[in-house]
């Protein structure tokens, strides 16, 4: 049985936008004939002569060169090394691309892919989760797909979309895992997943916590109890009704992320449930993020830096006696 | 009105129509900013007035060189330069003012203007940021197979001293754009001297450094920066890739409305490069006879008429209601809906 990984998933979903697409070209560090450094653009230079362009090292310039394209009607995709050098870039994403359209009313349609979280023996500059920041400015939307059929569908939905988009993919994810093919049919990127229905408490993440958190759900069932894991696949736009329909079942959330703890993510989805749902939660909502340290190098050190199967689920046996 | 072209005392022929079409726009900006600095002190604009006094000539150098097509990202000295490149003085008028008929209907102000969808882009306020901006204009025309078009920025000292400078003209450079980048080196950023902003000799030396031509220009001096702009400009749209144009001169007035400008020095003020351009300007065209002194006053109380009419105009004009906008940062139709 042939497979896909994550990563060829979205190497499948740039090679057929730019198939489908004329005015799709892809500007990044090594994604031309050496394919990036992840490989996420192999070949694609030889399938589309010109359009798979090396760019200098320089983020602002390769952002600020998208911009320029998209106001001009191109598509752009723009590959960050990692995640964590997007950073260099951050003033022509959050104050250049993400109001454009508001003070102009010209769209930016280009993508910002960032290949995120850690990997064992990554480190501080080659590990960060970091959503919450792009999330945090109006215009821009952040999507973090968490399984191989998402990373297609959703990266195609990325491209086609007439907003900046920042679409955080797990390097962690992007060999192991697989799916058995692509998927012909796609759940808007603005719509979160119930991925595992259950009915004592409720784990909202996404990315690769997804699957820890899955992990977690699976170890206690065999304990007896029904953890409803919920995909939110964009932090922004955040569906917090589904959310909320998820809590209304379980009355107790956990909400996790490997992005550092302070406000992100699962701040604002505690806020929201608070606020909106008050009265549907039976216990206090608790959260799980990394540690409130840069990530460390030694796999010693990184796994317990972020959350894991094991934690997610003493996490989620604490909330169950709350 | 003599306007023909003549031979200056270099090898070039300059335009007389040209020129005196420059000085037109030059005078304008001059006259419509010295409203702009009226209404501030009226209290009718909020938020910062930025002047280009002394920086016309420069500017219109770039702006009436440009054609309709070409893509121009100008700053914040650059109303000469704008009106040249097609920009009315309504728009102007409009986004100082806030009226919600602007281009930018009152959410985003003064110089921070532009019509994108007509290569006249709107600059952001961090220094250097456009000119990746319009290089990747400049990419996305060579994509769909356009030639003999050009991209075109400013900026001043200070921005020369920013990353975002820096790779942008590197990639523009690697990528051989037809782009021109115009520095206006006014001696200070806000308050802050040429000493303390770079350490070479001249800005355009890194000209060199980026492989790509430079230019110097008397900013001052109208027929000087006719001249040298129509070099550069035409060099890059005929695909010698991209021109750094350096200009020195000394800005007339504080950095913004609020800024007295006393750390200019005396000595600047007496010196060439304190000569105030619109005077340049004007004597060389009186001495060319290609205009008289009759006829300039026609055209300062004609320019003078627009921009009252146009300011008494805009001033009627509705304000941005915040019941009626959107608060929408989304092009995308599907994700205005969603609570974010």
């Amino acid at each position: 049985m042939t497979s896909i990984t994550y990563l060829e998933a979205i190497r499948a979903a740039q090679a057929r936008a730019l198939e489908e697409d004329s005015r799709v070209f892809i500007y990044g560090q090594d994604v031309g004939s050496f394919g990036g450094a992840f490989k996420a653009t192999k070949n694609l230079a030889k399938e589309f002569p010109g359009r798979v362009m090396d760019s200098p090292i320089s983020e602002d310039a390769m952002i600020g060169m998208a911009i320029g394209a998209a106001i001009e009607g191109m598509r752009p995709i723009i590959e960050m090394q990692f995640a964590d050098f997007s950073t260099c870039g951050l003033n022509q994403i959050v104050n250049h691309a993400a109001t454009l359209f508001y003070r102009t009313e010209v769209p930016c349609p280009l993508v910002v892919r960032l290949p995120c979280g850690g990997t064992s023996g990554g480190g501080p500059f080659h590990s960060q989760s970091l959503e919450a920041i792009y999330a945090h400015f109006p215009g821009l939307v952040v999507m973090t797909p968490g399984t191989v059929e998402d990373a297609y569908t959703m990266l195609l939905e990325a491209i086609n979309i007439d907003d900046p988009v920042i679409f955080c993919e797990h390097k962690f994810l992007y060999y192991h895992l697989k799916a058995e093919a692509l998927p012909t049919m796609a759940l808007p990127s603005n719509k979160a997943r119930v991925t595992r229905p259950g009915r004592d408490a409720t784990v909202v993440t996404y990315s690769a916590m997804l699957h820890e958190s899955l992990a977690a759900a699976a170890e206690l069932a065999h304990d007896g109890y029904e953890i409803e894991v919920v995909d939110l696949r964009s932090v922004k736009p955040l569906d917090t009704d589904t959310i909320l329909a998820s809590v209304a079942r379980t009355g107790r959330l956990l909400v996790v992320s490997e992005a550092f703890p302070w406000g992100g993510v699962t701040a604002e989805v505690i806020a929201r449930v608070t606020a909106e749902g008050f009265g549907l939660l039976d216990a206090p909502p608790q959260r799980l993020n990394a540690r409130d340290t840069p990530v460390p190098y030694h796999p010693a050190l990184w796994g317990t830096h972020r959350p894991t199967a094991s934690t997610i689920a003493s996490a989620l046996h604490r909330l169950l006696k709350l | 009105m003599n306007c023909k072209s003549i031979t200056t005392g270099s090898t070039h022929e300059l335009d007389g129509t040209l020129f005196c079409q420059a000085y037109r726009y030059m005078l304008t900006a001059r006259l419509l900013e010295e409203k702009l600095a009226a209404l501030k002190r009226s209290g009718k604009i909020v938020g910062g007035v930025f002047l280009g006094r002394g920086q016309e000539a420069l500017s219109v150098a770039l702006g009436i060189h440009l054609r309709k097509g070409d893509v121009y990202a100008p700053l914040i000295r650059d109303q000469a330069g704008r009106l040249a490149f097609g920009e009315g003085m309504l728009d102007a008028l409009r986004t100082y003012l806030g009226s919600a008929l602007g281009s930018m209907r009152g959410r985003d102000g003064n110089i921070h203007r532009g019509r994108p969808r007509e290569g006249y882009f709107a600059m952001i306020s961090h220094l250097g940021a456009m000119v990746s901006a319009v290089s990747g204009a400049l990419i996305a025309r060579r994509f769909r197979g356009e030639t003999g078009i050009v991209g075109a920025t400013c900026i001043g000292d200070g921005g020369t001293s920013t990353g975002s400078f820096h790779e942008g003209l590197n990639l523009a450079a690697i990528e051989k754009l037809p782009l021109v980048v115009v520095v206006a080196n006014n001696q200070y950023a806000y308050s802050t001297p040429n000493s303390r902003q770079f350490a070479c000799d001249n800005l355009v030396d890194r000209a060199i450094g980026y492989g790509i031509t430079g230019h110097r220009v008397i900013g001052n001096d109208l027929a000087n920066c006719l001249e040298v702009l129509q070099k550069a400009v035409a060099a890059a749209r005929a695909g010698a890739g991209p021109q750094l144009v350096v200009a020195d001169l000394l800005r007339l007035i504080g950095h913004a409305d609020h800024d007295d400008a006393s750390y200019i020095t005396e000595a600047q003020k007496q010196s060439p490069l304190g000569r105030d351009c619109m005077i340049v300007a004007q004597q060389f065209l009186l001495e060319k006879n290609w205009m008289s002194q009759a006829e300039l006053d026609s055209w300062q109380k004609e320019i003078e008429v627009e921009i009252e009419a146009t300011t008494t105009r805009v001033l009627r004009e509705p304000a941005p209601d915040p019941q009626e906008e959107s608060w929408i940062p989304f092009a995308t139709s599907h994700l205005h809906s969603e609570s974010l």
